[in-house]
């Protein structure tokens, strides 16, 4: 604090809190890579990391060209995922009894085996966008909306009181209340969704796509070159690890108080 | 002059539960008065009563003479925790009674913005409640409290979650304002030495089902600096001899 011009202390502070995990990832990579050269396993069974990296750099432009479906996917089926929790989340607050109704739907929805209802759902709605919105959706609505009704109800209680003793109504209680109340369920929601969201939309596509990640493993596979499907793997891998890292981003500018909180607490 | 607020044998249950068996009690215009018992005795359930949180089982509520239905939200109310927002900065905060009532923002804030200083929180209008201290999220909640221009106040607890020195502080400051401004407060405590310190009368309740023991006239001038004087122990040391080894209840 007493030098806020010196990037060194936050330099430091950054190895402290990432280096633990480069140092994980590293050794895993490289034992891997020492594996791969001394028991010369063909590269068509276990490529060795610097082949899966040199592949992904040749063939970054299908890669490339297959990973823009992917994040499109991912997105639009998250967004919609988003828009209709939220909704539902509303509405169940408003309503009590719909929870009761709702829940033990999205429950069972959440049973069952992706491996089974991808292609079915593929099957029904075609090689588009939407099988792939839908399934994305799948994965990712309950845990919003289970997140969200939960941050609702965790409001203070004195607050709701404090709120309707001067004289607010229900929505308004709402809006100032139980709705800022819901934000940090809210984005651990979200960075759980997030992750799933990913692999949703790579199972749709796996299940049947013309163009995405999913469907460029499939084929890498089929084509016996492991490489490109690590190479894919490492893609989605890295396009996880951004979404995650945005909600984060996300969060700190949408809760600037939460750090101070948490500071308070400790 | 009509009494500002009376409460007539009001009586409530939670179930089978007897939580108030007829409480009998009244506050003045101007008047500090202070409904002091044990925990759990129903106190706060006397607030949510007047603040239209609960419906009562018998008994009347009169405020200025008319029943306090007919009354348009006369209470500021200041609950237990500061319930201080804390994704609102202070000003936020202080300024929320305001905007419930249909104030605009700026005008709300402009309102709440000359205070500061009186309350001594010059300085933190656009600080996050985490970053004051116990004390100053407490004025925070009190002027949150008082901005509302009601015609009463209802006090609950404010100091409890304080630590003894920040709070011997706040019943200091409590008391200068309340010889500055007048306003008519029922305060909420189970702490003897601020309930003889602050009030101008006190109601003793007893545990559940709360009923009024005894109402006690403070007549130690103000203001009130030393909490120590002999009339204010002798007071102290009758209080809690009431609270500590009641009689046999007599059940109704």
């Amino acid at each position: 604090m007493s030098q806020p011009f010196s990037a060194a202390p936050r330099i430091a502070a950054l190895f402290a809190k990432v280096g633990p995990a480069l140092l994980s990832v590293g050794t895993l990579v490289l034992a891997w890579e020492l594996y791969a050269r001394i028991s010369s396993i063909s590269p068509t069974t276990l490529p060795a990391p610097s082949r899966v990296l040199a592949q992904a750099i040749q063939q970054r432009q299908a890669l490339f060209d297959n990973t823009v479906p992917t994040i499109s996917a991912t997105l639009a089926g998250f967004a919609c995922s988003l828009a209709v929790a939220f909704i539902l989340s509303v509405l169940i607050d408003f309503f009590k009894p719909l929870r009761r109704a709702l829940f033990p739907v999205f429950i069972i929805s959440q049973t069952l085996p992706l491996v089974a209802i991808a292609p079915l759902v593929v099957l029904w709605f075609g090689f588009g966008l939407t099988p792939k919105i839908m399934l994305v959706a799948l994965v990712t609505f309950f845990p919003m909306l289970v997140a969200l009704v939960q941050g609702y109800d965790s409001t203070d209680r004195d607050i709701s009181a404090l709120l309707s003793s001067m004289g607010a109504s229900r929505m308004r209680i709402f809006l100032l209340a139980r709705l800022p109340s819901s934000l940090p369920y809210f984005f651990a929601g979200l960075r759980i969704s997030i992750t799933y969201a990913v692999v949703g939309a790579i199972f749709a596509e796996y299940a049947g796509a013309a163009k995405g990640l999913g469907i460029y493993m499939l084929n890498a596979k089929n084509n016996f070159r492991p490489d490109l499907v690590l190479a894919a793997v490492l893609i989605s891998a890295l396009l996880t690890l951004a979404l995650f890292a945005a909600t984060v981003l996300i969060q700190r500018a949408a809760m600037p108080w939460e750090r101070l909180e948490a500071a308070r607490k400790s | 002059m009509s009494r500002r607020l009376e409460l007539r044998q009001v009586s409530k249950r939670f179930g089978d539960i007897d939580v108030l068996a007829g409480i009998t009690l009244h506050v003045e215009p101007g008047e500090f008065v202070s409904i002091l018992g044990p925990s759990g005795a129903g106190k706060s359930t006397i607030f949510r009563l007047l603040t239209g949180g609960l419906e009562g089982h018998g008994g009347c509520v009169d405020f200025d003479g008319r029943p306090l239905a007919d009354a348009c939200r006369p209470f500021a109310f200041m609950p237990q925790h500061d319930a201080l927002m804390p994704w609102r900065t202070v000003i936020e905060n202080t300024a929320l009674g305001l905007e419930v009532q249909g104030m605009s923002r700026k005008a709300a804030r402009g309102k709440v913005a000359p205070l500061f200083g009186e309350f001594g929180l010059a300085g933190f209008e656009h600080k996050y409640p985490a970053q004051l201290s116990g004390g100053m999220r407490q004025r925070a909640a009190l002027l949150r409290t008082v901005v509302q221009d009601r015609a009463m106040l209802l006090l609950d607890e404010p100091f409890g979650a304080l630590d003894a020195l920040t709070r011997t502080g706040m019943q200091r400051w409590l008391q200068m304002m309340w010889d500055r401004h007048r306003w008519t407060v029922l305060l909420i405590t189970h702490d003897v030495r601020e309930a003889v310190f602050l009030s101008d009368r006190i109601y003793v309740l007893s545990g559940r089902p709360a009923r009024v023991l005894r109402e006690i006239i403070i007549p130690l001038p103000r203001p009130r600096k030393d909490l120590a004087s002999p009339e204010a122990s002798a007071i102290e040391a009758d209080i809690l001899d009431t609270l500590l080894e009641p009689q046999p209840a007599q059940r109704t």
